[in-house]
């Protein structure tokens, strides 16, 4: 079968396959067939840097172009994973820059990037032309300087919701006048304004520009003359959506300006609203498929206002200042709706002072047949609401509920949300993705055991009774990728008995739960191809007794064994002499299969 | 970075083990005992025994003493000058006694002494505690997600219920706004409690955001939501780590400076047990 196409038709037909899945399937066909995928491979998608060493990457794939990396776990996002704990990008531009000059694309996400990185970059890739930096932190604008210069055919510069040091808002100005490829420029995390005159310049002689999100910084009034540099603009990030006084003459060259871009689709950044300033967007709302209010304080009549003219939206991120009847309102135009995330404005207040419940994501989950993904804050669920979402909306692929209270209940009956949850496993056959909240048991993971056969990503906070529902989830979910769990009673038993689950995963997360030191080893021990990381920032956890309950566990599998680079506070759990631990585990094991 | 130069005060007398820092001559000489300063590095000896005897300040107090102090000390001495006798005692005892890193306040509160030579003493900045805003204080959490309760050989017995309280609820499945210190923090908020960390799970970015926009933008909407999280990062000189501390959950300067004393006083660690 080998031998009946030649490696360069071989070549060709892998060209069309893109999917890192399907790459990855290709090449366990046949060693013939892993050697000519691996030569021609150009995309590579690393979802833990620490899984591989960059020179294993780069001696497999000596042809790549573009290469995704992501680094701390996802948790980090919320301060839980403290700061200096890793995922530092350098060694692997370091190594890049010697054997893969032609690398076009970097993006990587929750990552350390420093100055001197990004100017290794600058000066290592002659072809540079997409750089996207999620949540990354380390560098500073002065990095960003080295890109300007540098990047002759930079295309995309995306530094979304990143941290960085801004030093200076002339970063921009180092762009050359002879630079003109730019398509995609993402600064919205940005604190300070950047030099307007040299943006506007840019913006001017870069054709191909699609998307510019601009940062809280830009004026509301320079806003006009910026757009009317690329009216072919796809995708826009206001900046500031305000003025101290409402001034006439603004809002119609906004309208002008706005009028002005046939192309526009997307919206977004809208920080500090005034409402007399949203008419501006009316001409453009019909041909709008996403919509980010998410940073916009305005009241639900004028978010419906807006809404009620946008028939087409995909998608649509907004406060919870909509409220109930503004989505209503989203399920009775938008028809096509296939995203849907709800923020609180205020997620620290109890009261309940906003009039957003369960049934706003009832309605929409009724009228908005599309609906795929949803991302929902609220402060009261019912297990009858969940039932109506899971049979109205069997389509789901992304279900993330936050009752902002831990442990709340069925609102109504005041039991456990666990046969709510239950229903929506069970209805929604694709489900990828699931974050629970509430009060449960070990019940709703029984029932995520038992239905949730596609469900990759599993997030649990504050829930179950006992390592069962550990056990369910790592036993039953046969798609399982990544877990992670905060303040569960989750031991040691579901976690050691269920060990080799842990090698199919990419990652799973525990903190604050019940999880002893010994079994921490006992794992690490066991299991060579696991890196088990204790994070605890109280001292060394050998310095107490093995069963205390360690602070953060982080468990991934990885071909590059422990890493080098972890700090004070990170403890692996590799050890030479795992023989004698094997009885240990024998015992546990038939331990738990007695219960 | 000035290095730290150890005032240790002794049956009243202050001694100084400095080469050089006339300013501290000063300190010493002129009141110092109006002041009350803080330790960051946890020079002082948090666990031990006696210096938990002395509460917040009464502010004379020159003889509640951590005599233990001397065994952590850093020395600017000339060659020659006097070095500290080691405690063993104390390391011993400490483990069985005390948490190791008592990241919540012991009932005594703040531990005394530590002036840095160039650096303006805490002290400077604030004018003393009142003790039972500072017990009371149990609402900040900051760098802690609440642990379960489970018992630790080296737990105080206070620890428990410390955390117990700022775990949100955790078993009682109502919502408790059962924290005194809470609502101190919260201030004009009373229905808001200790924050968790990482919960509600937005973003900081997000937050931020927020935090800034509501500022601008106060009486725009029914149901104005109050402050939310502001994060800035904190850098301690010597300590290896850097902190993130949410503003929001502090309303006065002593509160966030005990806070901070907390999160930085398990950098102590090294320096104990390396000795």
């Amino acid at each position: 079968m080998e031998h009946t196409f030649p490696q360069k038709v071989l070549e060709h037909l892998f060209s069309f396959i893109d999917s890192n899945k399907d790459r990855n399937a290709i090449s366990l066909v046949s060693k013939s067939w892993y050697e000519i995928e691996r030569r021609c491979r150009k995309k590579i998608f690393i979802g833990n840097c620490y899984a591989v060493s960059p020179t294993t990457v780069i001696k497999r794939f000596p042809e790549l172009r573009s290469i995704t990396l992501k680094g701390k776990p996802h948790f980090a996002d919320f301060n839980l994973v403290p700061d200096g704990w890793g995922g530092y990008v350098h060694s692997w531009i370091e190594a890049m820059a010697v054997n893969i000059p032609l690398l076009e694309e970097i993006r990587l996400k929750r990552m350390v990037v420093t100055d001197e990185s990004l100017e290794l970059i600058a000066k290592s890739f002659k072809n540079f032309k997409v750089l996207v930096l999620i949540s990354c932190e380390g560098f500073s604008t002065d990095g960003l300087e080295t890109i300007a210069s540098n990047c002759r055919n930079l295309e995309e510069l995306n530094l979304q919701e990143s941290d960085v040091d801004d030093l200076s808002g002339d970063w921009i100005c180092y762009f050359p006048d002879s630079y003109t490829s730019l398509v995609s420029l993402n600064i919205s995390c940005l604190n300070n304004e950047v030099n307007l005159s040299a943006l506007e310049g840019l913006l001017g002689r870069c054709p191909n520009l699609q998307t510019l999100c601009l940062n809280h910084a830009v004026p509301l009034d320079q806003l006009p003359s910026l757009l009317s540099r690329c009216p072919q603009l796809v995708e826009l990030g206001t900046g500031v959506y305000s003025t101290e006084e409402m001034r006439p003459e603004v809002l119609s060259s906004l309208i002008t300006a706005f009028s002005g871009c046939k192309q526009l689709k997307s919206l977004s950044g809208f920080w500090n609203v005034l409402p007399s300033y949203l008419p501006a967007v009316y001409p453009i709302c019909p041909r709008l498929t996403s919509l980010n209010l998410s940073y916009a304080i305005i009241q639900s009549s004028d978010i419906v206002k807006l809404i009620g003219q946008c028939p087409n939206l995909l998608r649509l991120w907004v406060l919870d200042y909509i409220e109930d009847v503004g989505l209503e309102a989203v399920a009775a135009s938008c028809k096509d709706l296939q995203e849907l995330r709800v923020f609180p404005s205020d997620p620290s207040c109890l009261e309940p002072n906003i009039a957003l419940t369960e049934r706003g994501l009832v309605s929409v989950s009724k009228g908005c047949p599309k609906l795929q993904s949803v991302l929902y804050f609220c402060r009261q669920m019912s297990n009858a609401a969940l039932d109506a979402i899971a049979q109205n909306r069997p389509n789901l692929t992304r279900f993330r509920l936050c009752i902002l209270e831990p442990h709340t209940p069925d609102y109504l009956t005041l039991q456990p949300l666990d046969s709510g949850f239950g229903a929506i496993v069970e209805h929604c056959k694709d489900l990828q993705r699931l974050s629970l909240s509430g009060l449960l048991t070990d019940r709703v993971f029984e029932h995520i055991g038992t239905h949730a056969k596609k469900l990759e990503m599993l997030s649990v906070a504050f829930a179950g009774d006992s390592d069962l529902g550990l056990h369910y989830v790592l036993s039953g979910c046969e798609n399982l990728r990544k877990l992670e769990i905060r303040d569960c009673p989750f031991g040691d038993e579901a976690l050691l008995v269920n060990a080799a689950k842990l090698e199919t995963m990419r990652s799973l997360w525990m903190s604050s739960c019940s999880v002893s030191f010994g079994a921490c080893k006992l794992l690490g021990q066991k299991m060579p191809r696991l890196n088990v990381e204790v994070i605890d920032e109280s001292g060394p956890p050998d310095s107490r007794p093995d069963n205390c309950p360690v602070e953060k566990l982080y468990i991934y599998r990885s071909i590059a064994g422990p890493r080098l680079d972890m700090p004070g506070f990170v403890w692996t759990m590799k050890d030479d002499s795992s023989r004698r631990l094997e009885l240990d585990v024998a015992g546990v094991e038939a331990q738990f299969r007695n219960l | 970075m000035s290095p730290a130069v150890v005032v240790t005060e002794e049956e009243g007398r202050s001694k100084l083990v400095s080469a050089s820092s006339p300013s501290l001559d000063c300190f010493s000489q002129n009141g110092v005992v109006d002041l009350k300063e803080r330790n960051y590095l946890g020079l002082s000896d948090c666990s031990s025994v006696d210096s938990c005897d002395s509460t917040l300040p009464s502010l004379c107090d020159e003889k509640k003493v951590n005599l233990n102090l001397k065994a952590t000390e850093l020395r600017l001495g000339l060659p020659g000058s006097q070095s500290p006798e080691r405690d063993l005692d104390f390391y011993s005892t400490k483990l069985d006694e005390k948490p190791l890193f008592p990241l919540l306040p012991a009932k005594d509160g703040i531990q005394k002494t530590v002036v840095s030579g160039n650096k303006r003493g805490f002290a400077d900045t604030v004018d003393g505690f009142s003790q039972g805003k500072f017990n009371g204080n149990t609402g900040i959490n900051v760098m802690l997600s609440p642990r379960p309760v489970v018992a630790h050989p080296n737990t105080v017995k206070e620890m428990p219920s410390k955390v117990l309280q700022e775990r949100p609820c955790a078993a009682r499945g109502t919502t408790g706004h059962n924290h005194a210190g809470a609502a101190s923090i919260a201030g004009s908020q009373p229905a808001s409690k200790a924050q968790v960390v990482g919960w509600p799970p937005i973003r900081s970015f997000r937050k931020n955001s927020m935090a800034t926009a509501s500022k601008n933008n106060n009486d725009e909407v029914d149901g104005k939501p109050g402050p939310t999280a502001l994060f800035v990062k904190v850098s301690m000189d010597g300590a290896p780590y850097l902190r993130k501390v949410d503003l929001r959950t502090y309303t006065t300067y002593q509160e966030l400076s005990s806070a901070l004393e907390k999160m930085f006083s398990c950098f102590t660690l090294g320096e104990q047990l390396l000795f």
